[in-house]
């Protein structure tokens, strides 16, 4: 693999049961190209706490994923009502997931603890009333 | 042990993958939280949950987990079964509560790998 690809997803608003099918369908392209396993998992992770996030908090979204031989890059962007306090945020167990996605199985307050966890990079922009981009790199090796 | 073996442990029943019944399992997770599930990353996993929707399922395939067990007798619905036909994901049900049914395997030997620490 040398070339760099870029392949992007909308991620539906309020649906639920179908969050999750952009890091579904990335995680079998990276298995397809040979990616290194463990490498696949991170980055399917990471993605998957992105796109839930985007579902739970925002109204979707838009995630380009740049894969080159070097690393793989997530950018996940969209327009929710923003971060207030990223330091926060990324503490474990913080969540302002309401308690209906509680009795779903998320708001542990563990998304972005886990896509710090899995990736090489990350970095959060967000504004409030405006929207938030999450940008993550994993290594290749 | 491999999946047939929590199958017996836990007079459980196959809903999806008796076909992998041989594949070996080295560690096992119990828990309603996905987060929680995501935060633990081992190999030949299985997932003991109380959950039952899509989510629990796409986590499983996430993780590469190898089989999820619904504990208290839930059953998965249509949509969850194709998904984890699809992923070769072995889904089994039992009528053991969490704590019970994670006890039954724990005293077989099967572990939860090391304490979490940050």
């Amino acid at each position: 693999m040398s070339d760099t690809i870029t392949i992007s997803y909308e991620v539906p608003a309020n649906d639920f049961t179908r969050a999750g099918e952009a890091s579904s369908s990335i995680k079998s392209k990276l298995k397809k190209m040979g990616v290194d396993p463990q490498i696949v998992r991170k980055v399917a992770i990471a993605m998957y706490e992105g796109e839930i996030n985007m579902v739970i908090h925002a109204t979707g979204g838009k995630i380009d994923v740049t894969i080159s031989p070097e690393e793989i890059e997530m950018i996940l962007v969209d327009h929710g009502p923003g971060i207030e306090d990223i330091d926060l945020a990324m503490q474990a167990g913080y969540s302002t997931a309401p308690d209906n996605i509680r009795t779903l199985g998320f708001g542990a307050g563990m998304g972005l603890p886990n896509m710090k966890k899995y990736t090489d990079e990350l970095r959060i922009e967000s504004k409030l009333g405006v929207g938030t981009t999450v940008i993550m790199k994993v290594k290749m090796e | 042990m491999i999946i047939e073996d929590i199958m017996e442990i836990l007079g459980a029943k196959f809903i999806v993958g008796e076909e992998w019944k041989n594949k070996e399992v080295h560690t096992a997770c119990g828990s309603d939280m996905m987060s929680d599930v995501l935060a633990f990353m081992k190999d030949q996993s299985v997932l003991l949950t109380g959950l039952c929707n899509p989510q629990v399922i796409r986590t499983a395939e996430m993780m590469d987990i190898v089989c999820v067990v619904f504990v208290r007798g839930k059953l998965p619905d249509e949509s969850m079964i194709e998904m984890a036909k699809e992923k070769e994901i072995a889904i089994l049900t039992t009528g053991h509560r969490m704590f019970s049914a994670c006890g039954l395997l724990y005293e077989k030997g099967l572990r939860g790998g090391p304490t979490y620490r940050e």
